[in-house]
């Protein structure tokens, strides 16, 4: 059983001001084992920032206790920054500076000396493809390039931790395939990593475990196959009619096909939640059919974090 | 033995000194890191820096202490008290809102940026040191600063005048000059770090009209505190003004012969209010910057 790298119990944030009380984080529970990729995943606005914040020690939690590399964010946040290296989701890089600068600086912060740091971040820069950029202006970078040199400075102190907050958001298709590569690279050397993500295919290609989060509250953790086993085991029919139909009709008809667990109205939109694909479509579509229902469209959906979202919430996944 | 010292620290103890000086010398790097940084930035655009600082002072020196003198035929801009020329009035004037111009600006204007549009500020943040060091790198970074462009100001306001109307400095006291140049540069450095930490990025050029022109005009620069007492209310109400007291002090190093604030008054402000300023604006950013 490998250590706990992180740890957290019922966090909450929550942000006063001008007479307002924002509720980012209401009781975020994790637990993160050495060696790991985490993810924590949900959509914008879910409270994952806040979390990663919390966790990298740049927002003070209003309760809660959290555990961060073998030590209190809030007690002791000199010691995590120095065992963390963290990913924001901005360009923080140092524009001032070149990309090399930027990772000498980091190492020098944490102590380093100026020569094992610029070492560190040449051989850092050499990895990720920029061996050649290292004289570089920072606004003379891609996106991806940046990307990679944030990481870079992340990595250069050697951290316990690797956080990365939506880490290929804004980048291209092809890009983020890279980058992805890059991590579960890393991941397989043995850096324990945790990211936050509102990509349900990239929680899915990079992390062995998920904490599915919304509205500032865990809805649900486990590996992918946990997930979708216990709550999202089902395939997910759906049909889509005329703009202001009623399904009050075909409700009861659906609910008595064999193999059909769950049925939902959203709208127009049928939803049938059910474990056996095999003439389940086409009994739905009759059953509409028969109720005299104009449908648009049809979609199958297979088990997966999106049918997971969707049987928790009742909401579609809006990334 | 970390245990033990929890357990002495848990206990009442004081913790050993060993390990609060060991714990003090681990800071030292990581800060002088920071300064490094800002000196390499500094590095870059020496040249930005040097005509930033000096353009003002070396027109204004050149337009009422070359140019003036000699469209009046000799008399000066201004009569200055005790029959002084106006360029002895300046010198201290000049180095003083120099140190005041670099002192605030170097440090909110990039401060302000770093905590809004480019969130570059995360870095320093994420950097394992407490976050009272990042403020008081930013101090120390901007008063060198202040320092270098008071020390290059004061060549072109000593060398540009008419025939005739040379400033009459005495550079004999110049040890008092140089610890009242330090104590001023942090005291603008730290005024700088408090204004780049509350003040917005769009009211950033308000900042400079509103307050740096204002600060400028009664500060003591262009005339002698004791002059004021013709118009007696501004003569109090100055005294709000931080350069004032630059101003001054740097008058009664550089030409004792006029009549200044007593020294108790601009040391007192010199020392104490740079102490608070700098408590005060270290204590504001580290709060701006814990969410």
């Amino acid at each position: 059983m490998a250590a706990i790298a992180i740890e957290t119990r019922n966090l909450h944030k929550t942000y006063r001001g001008g007479g307002r009380e924002v509720h980012a984080v209401r009781g975020i529970s994790l637990s993160v084992r050495e060696g790991e990729a985490f993810g924590l995943l949900g959509p914008n606005g879910a409270g994952k920032s806040t979390t990663f914040g919390m966790l990298t020690t740049r927002v003070q939690p209003t309760s809660g206790s959290m555990r961060v590399a073998g030590a209190d964010p809030v007690a002791d946040p000199v010691s995590v920054k120095r065992r963390i290296g963290a990913v924001t989701q901005h360009n923080t890089l140092d524009r001032q500076l070149t990309a090399l600068e930027n990772l000498e600086f980091r190492g020098r912060f944490a102590g380093l000396s100026v020569r094992t740091a610029r070492q560190r971040g040449q051989e850092l820069l050499e990895r990720f493809g920029l061996g050649d950029r290292g004289d570089a202006m920072v606004h003379r970078l891609s996106g991806g390039q940046a990307q990679r040199v944030m990481i870079a400075r992340a990595l250069l102190t050697r951290p316990a931790v690797l956080f990365l907050d939506e880490p290929t958001s804004g980048l291209d298709p092809q890009t983020r395939v890279n980058l992805w590569e890059m991590l579960r690279e890393m991941h397989a050397e043995g850096q324990t990593i945790l990211l936050t993500t509102h990509y349900l295919e990239e929680a899915e290609a990079l992390c062995e475990r998920i904490t599915v989060v919304d509205h500032g509250r865990t809805l649900a953790s486990g590996s992918l196959e946990e997930l979708t086993s216990l709550k999202g085991g089902d395939s997910v029919v759906s049909v889509v009619h005329e703009p202001g139909t009623s399904l009050m009709n075909v409700l009861e008809p659906v609910r008595r096909i064999p193999g059909v667990s769950r049925t939902e109205a959203d709208g127009a939109t049928l939803r049938v939640f059910t474990d056996r694909l095999h003439g389940v479509v086409p009994a739905v579509l009759r059953a509409s059919l028969d109720a005299g229902l104009f449908v648009l469209d049809v979609s199958v959906r297979r088990p997966s974090l999106e049918t997971v979202f969707l049987a928790l919430t009742g909401r579609e996944y809006r990334e | 033995m970390t245990t033990q010292i929890l357990r002495a620290a848990s206990e009442g103890h004081a913790v050993p000194p060993a390990t609060a000086a060991r714990r003090a010398l681990r800071l030292v790097r990581p800060f002088l890191a920071l300064l490094a940084r800002d000196v390499r930035v500094l590095r870059r655009d020496l040249g930005g820096f040097v005509l930033r600082s000096v353009t003002q002072p070396l027109l204004f020196v050149f337009v009422f202490a070359y140019v003036m003198p000699k469209t009046q035929g000799g008399g000066g801009a201004t009569p200055a008290p005790g029959g002084v020329s106006f360029a002895t009035i300046l010198v201290p004037g000049m180095v003083a809102s120099a140190v005041m111009l670099q002192g605030i600006m170097s440090v909110s204007t990039p401060l302000v940026m770093e905590l809004s549009y480019t969130r570059e500020i995360e870095d320093r943040v994420l950097a394992p040191v407490p976050l009272w060091t990042v403020g008081v790198s930013k101090i120390v970074a901007g008063a060198v600063q202040a320092c270098v462009a008071g020390l290059v100001v004061l060549p072109c306001v000593l060398y540009v005048h008419a025939p005739g109307q040379a400033p009459h400095v005495s550079l004999g006291r110049w040890p008092a000059a140089l610890g009242v140049l330090v104590l001023a540069a942090l005291l603008m450095a730290a005024l700088g770090l408090l204004f780049g930490t509350v003040v917005e990025p769009r009211k950033l050029s308000t900042l400079f009209t509103v307050m740096m022109v204002p600060i400028t005009m009664l500060g003591c620069v262009y005339y002698p505190w004791a002059a004021l007492d013709k118009v007696g209310w501004m003569q109090w109400v100055v005294l709000a003004n931080p350069l004032v007291y630059v101003s001054e002090a740097l008058r009664a190093a550089f030409v004792p012969g006029v009549p200044h604030l007593p020294a108790w008054a601009y040391l007192g402000v010199l020392t104490v209010g740079t102490a608070l300023v700098c408590a005060l604006s270290v204590r504001t950013l580290q709060r701006r910057l814990t969410d």
